[in-house]
């Protein structure tokens, strides 16, 4: 299955997917040492975005989410790529700011947990490979 | 300038300003003449904010006015509020990289009491929830509420992409608010924030009944409607120099003195208090003053401290105010509050007239808060 949505920000990325269909608030929501999860009661609490790539709907809380993400991708802890329904400008600039690719306007309700992505953001495409067969 | 001819700073500040511009389909980029930058505090930078902020340095130069929003820290006094070295050492090395780049470290949330004052009409990017709504809805400055890089974008280009509060269209009030109560002093305005904060979903709201509000009565609930209801500017009728030119929306919400009464109950724990802070946003003038005649020949018996912009405690100074607070025990804070400082788990209970200073007290710190007027928040921290 074959996705498109818009460009963010450019980059290739290969990974697994990690899916909440809740939003997300990097700030006081993920640990910037560790990729965890922290946000109380989070469907995906607990759960390490390290390395994958990270589906979310929208990105909330504190404008100062975007130096989290940036302390995450410093920290080699960050997401391979980030996908959104729709791209706030809190992760937008995080993404910018952190060189990380990133593509919104996807159905991502699409995507099934676990599943192994190959995100092209420059053309803004997702190939979704079937996680039982890969 | 996108293409790096103009250095690495601008670079990365136009993809800045461009990917939001088309996130929010801005058709062609504005000039601005005042940019206020937050993330300041070394506490939420870490160390990879600070190497963010160097490289940005390396060759960005600021291109309009540029202010700086509070730190985690008093930037001369920090020692005695208890900060300890190694953190003060990571601040004034986050200060230094904004001054490299010709922002000045003003490090305030009332950047219109020291000399950015933009003036009706003017384009401006802000970062700080409650300047930005000050600077729309007070001023009639027009701003979105900018985060930290973008605002430090539009600092190095002068420049930010033509969207939302930037256009007529979208000023417009989507829901009225009659507030049928009495309001005055600080710490009701900043109720009332919250009351019309956890109602209007982030609209821009039209508000009748209030027949007068003071600079601080401003403040107040500037801050606190853009902490609980994340509203970027609202129409308060003789105060917003726009509100003649949007339509009044049909559909109202009424504020009663209950609502009020309410929010300050709910904003106030029954548990004794060891920390009194005023200056949510940062004390005016006139509120020091205020402050100095109600503390004469008192003496603190909790933590008080006064949090306010350097320029307004040199004021203080010459005045003769800081002598009697000094006096009294109470301590001043500049460039720095109880919202920023990393004061997690050092005290129990805050009392303060500032609504804002309740949410982040209660959710980043953990303390139990009291909402009440500055003269009982006083009376608490002489009891």
């Amino acid at each position: 299955m074959k996705l498109k949505g818009r460009t963010i920000f450019k980059g290739k990325a290969r990974g697994e997917a990690i899916i909440t269909s809740q939003s997300i608030s990097f700030y006081g929501g993920v640990d910037p040492e560790t990729g965890v999860v922290t946000e109380k009661g989070h469907e995906i609490e607990g759960k390490s975005i390290a390395g994958k790539i990270f589906i979310f709907p929208i990105g909330k809380g504190s404008t100062v989410g975007s130096y989290t993400i940036y302390r995450l991708k410093k920290n080699g802890k960050g997401p391979a790529a980030i996908v959104n329904k729709s791209c706030d400008p809190i992760v937008a600039v995080g993404c910018i700011i952190s060189e990380i690719a990133c593509i919104d306007q996807i159905e991502i309700e699409k995507i099934p947990m676990g599943a192994l992505l190959e995100v092209d953001a420059e053309n803004a495409t997702i190939d979704v490979k079937d996680p039982n067969i890969s | 300038m996108l293409n790096g001819k103009h250095g690495k700073a601008i670079k990365k500040s136009m993809e800045i300003i461009t990917t939001l511009g088309g996130i929010y389909g801005a058709s062609r980029l504005v000039d601005v003449s005042s940019v206020q930058v937050a993330g300041v505090s070394y506490a939420n930078l870490g160390e990879a904010g600070l190497e963010f902020l160097n490289e940005m340095a390396e060759d960005g130069k600021t291109k309009v006015l540029t202010t700086l929003n509070p730190a985690g820290m008093d930037l001369e006094n920090w020692k005695e509020l208890g900060i300890d070295s190694k953190f003060a050492k990571n601040q004034e090395r986050v200060i230094e990289a904004f001054e490299k780049m010709g922002i000045i470290s003003t490090c305030t949330c009332t950047p219109y009491f020291i000399g950015n004052l933009p003036h009706f009409g003017e384009h401006i990017a802000w970062s700080e929830s409650s300047a930005v709504c000050y600077a729309n809805s007070v001023l009639g400055a027009r701003t979105n509420r900018e985060g930290g890089p973008s605002a430090l974008a539009a600092a190095l280009t002068g420049k930010t992409a033509e969207y939302g509060l930037h256009l007529d269209e979208n000023r417009q009030a989507e829901l009225t608010i009659d507030v049928e109560a009495q309001i005055s002093k600080t710490f009701r305005f900043g109720a009332l924030g919250k009351v019309i904060g956890d109602g209007a979903e982030g609209k821009i709201v039209y508000i009748r009944g209030i027949p007068k509000a003071s600079v601080e009565e401003l403040k107040s609930f500037c801050a606190s409607v853009a902490t609980y209801g994340g509203i970027p500017m609202f129409h308060m009728e003789g105060i917003t120099p726009e509100c003649k030119s949007t339509q009044i929306p049909e559909e109202t919400m009424t504020v009663r003195e209950s609502d009020i009464d309410k929010v300050i109950e709910e904003l106030t724990d029954d548990s004794e208090v060891d920390f009194v802070s005023i200056g949510c946003p940062h004390c005016s003038i006139n509120e020091i003053a205020e402050i100095a005649e109600l503390l004469r020949g008192k003496e603190v018996k909790k933590e008080l401290w006064i949090t306010t912009a350097r320029p307004i405690k040199e004021i203080a100074d010459r005045m003769g105010y800081s002598k009697v607070i000094e006096a009294s025990g109470a301590k001043f804070a500049c460039d720095t509050c109880c919202v920023v400082a990393p004061i997690k788990g050092r005290f129990k209970t805050l009392c303060t007239d500032s609504a804002k200073g309740c949410y982040y007290a209660r959710g980043k710190n953990k303390f139990n808060t009291k909402l009440n007027s500055i003269e009982e928040c006083l009376e608490a921290a002489l009891k």
